[in-house]
């Protein structure tokens, strides 16, 4: 319910995502349907899903990438499809490929990020520095990004799309194809994320441990259907004392995750070598 | 900051990271230069010595090198949407369209930096035309029109190239397309051999083209005691409405580029 489209303040409106059977078709195959979900203010929420499942579609619908086919949904209070511009304000994107500018330096791409979402240039370098120092890249800023690790690319975005401070923040598939050590060092800046800002965020993953490990609520998607929401506690234990992730989204969506994910990631994880590499 | 200060600062910040790449790597402002330069040289050099192209009592090298500098600017600009797709493959044009920048300053922005390339190929243009003895015109106001006159051409052709690739999305059907369209504007237009010389029919299809209008005030401009064929008014009449439409029309197209 957009008060005021022309004011850049968002208006006062309780959940900071809500969609009402929002839908998307791809030349009649349903990719998104009927999906009707509320997001809380500073929730942590995590959507989860086998690739194909509608997660990139439905991340792609709220940040105004995708026009709805049907249905409706708010971010931060506007309509994604009459006002794309004031949810664009409002957003912060961090998208599925490695997609910081390689042949720009870390500087430049948050430079880039600054300008174009309006940060005066007084306090640019100063929140560019914070953010920086934030992610732990201080001193890699000016360094070619093709030369950065996966990890540290995902920082760097994270660090690009909060430069602005947003109220809600999207991240599609953050920690895919990256080792160990680096997804834990994500999970680390995407917490403090959660804990220091009221900034609140939707994440879509398909590892169950990362569902687990961060979200307050997750949303089982399958076939571009939500299946169930819940706390990752509340539906273990609706299935049995020792239920566990998998357990749950087997038994809501009738799938296992990891066999789809790793084919995905694999090629996923290739495509993002061959970029910047 | 008001709306207006903050889209040019959106526009300057497109092209500013555009320029920034090229300062990184300028290995290929390098490579770019050295086709006009061949152009010159090596066709400009045979051509001169045929006679009738140039009208009597000029010479072809003076009437080549506004060509020249025309073409450069055009094969630069039309394989730029060939970039727009690369940047979508790899995600970072969508970055761009999830930040509050409206479209049109991203079209306008990376049109700024395509002028910027070509600017750098209109001084080795204007070198080696001296180098050869070119009766180039030195006076102020003339560089002035050949700046615009690059700025609004390279805008045009790289926004046109930007809504092809809009439409077609892959590089292999774009690069397709490019070099379906790149031979024909070139020649259906006066950038290597006056109007006068054409048959009838192509002579009617060089006046809906822009390289025509393009190269005729790029022509009368750089050389000394030289005036347009069609007029300097309709010249730059005719390529800015062209370049407004193109940017508003691609601004409204762009949006695909998002999924």
């Amino acid at each position: 319910m957009p008060v005021d489209q022309s004011s850049s303040e968002p208006p006062p409106i309780a959940a900071p995502i809500v969609t009402r059977n929002l839908t998307r078709r791809f030349d009649g195959v349903v990719a998104v349907d009927r999906v009707t979900l509320t997001v809380e203010p500073g929730e942590l929420f995590g959507l989860i899903g086998s690739n194909g499942a509608g997660k990139s579609t439905l991340i792609k619908m709220l940040t105004t990438l995708l026009p709805p086919s049907e249905g409706t949904a708010l971010v931060a209070g506007y309509d994604v499809a009459k006002a794309p511009a004031e949810v664009r304000r409002h957003i912060g994107y961090v998208p599925q490929l490695l997609s910081a500018d390689g042949a720009l330096t870390g500087h430049e791409n948050m430079l880039l990020s600054a300008r174009l979402y309006g940060i005066p240039s007084r306090e640019r370098e100063a929140k560019i520095e914070e953010a920086l120092a934030a992610l732990e890249l201080t001193g890699e800023a000016h360094r070619l990004v093709r030369h950065y690790s996966g990890g540290m690319i995902r920082r760097l975005e994270i660090a690009q799309s909060m430069l602005h401070r947003p109220a809600v923040m999207f991240l599609d598939e953050p920690t895919v194809g990256l080792d160990p050590i680096a997804r834990k060092a994500v999970w680390d800046h995407v917490r403090m994320l959660r804990d220091k800002t009221d900034t609140t965020i939707l994440i879509t993953t398909h590892y169950m441990e990362e569902a687990e490990e961060l979200c307050n609520r997750v949303a089982l998607m399958s076939r571009g259907r939500i299946a169930v929401v819940g706390t990752p506690v509340e539906l273990k234990s609706a299935l049995g004392p020792n239920a566990t992730m998998d357990d749950v989204f087997a038994h809501h969506t009738g799938a296992e995750i990891e066999v789809e994910g790793a084919l995905g990631e694999a090629r996923r994880t290739r495509l993002g070598v061959r970029h910047h590499g | 900051m008001t709306r207006i200060a903050e889209f040019c600062e959106q526009v300057v910040a497109v092209a500013a990271a555009e320029l920034a790449k090229l300062r990184h790597d300028p290995l290929e402002l390098f490579s770019r230069a050295v086709q006009p330069v061949l152009w010159l040289l090596l066709f400009g050099e045979v051509m001169a010595q045929v006679r009738g192209i140039a009208e009597p009592g000029t010479n072809y090298l003076d009437f080549l090198a506004p060509g020249i500098l025309a073409q450069s600017m055009l094969f630069v600009a039309i394989f730029y949407g060939i970039a727009a797709i690369w940047e979508r493959d790899l995600g970072i044009l969508q970055r761009y369209l999830v930040s509050p920048a409206p479209r049109v300053a991203i079209v306008i922005g990376k049109a700024l930096a395509s002028t910027v390339r070509s600017l750098s190929q209109a001084v080795v243009v204007y070198a080696v035309a001296a180098i050869m003895g070119s009766a180039l015109s030195y006076n102020p106001w003339h560089l002035a029109g050949v700046l615009a006159l690059i700025a609004i051409g390279s805008a045009l052709f790289s926004t046109f190239s930007l809504a092809i690739a809009c439409i077609v999305k892959t590089r292999e059907r774009f690069m397709g397309i490019g070099q379906i369209l790149t031979m024909p504007i070139f020649f259906a237009s006066n950038a290597i051999y006056p109007i006068a010389l054409m048959p009838h029919w192509l002579q009617l299809v060089s006046h809906f083209n822009p390289l025509t209008y393009e190269v005729d005030a790029l022509r009368a401009l750089m050389l000394r005691d030289s005036l347009p064929v069609i007029g300097f008014a309709t010249d730059f009449a005719v390529l800015i409405a062209i370049t407004v439409a193109l940017v508003a029309a691609t601004a409204r197209m762009i949006s695909r580029m998002g999924a």
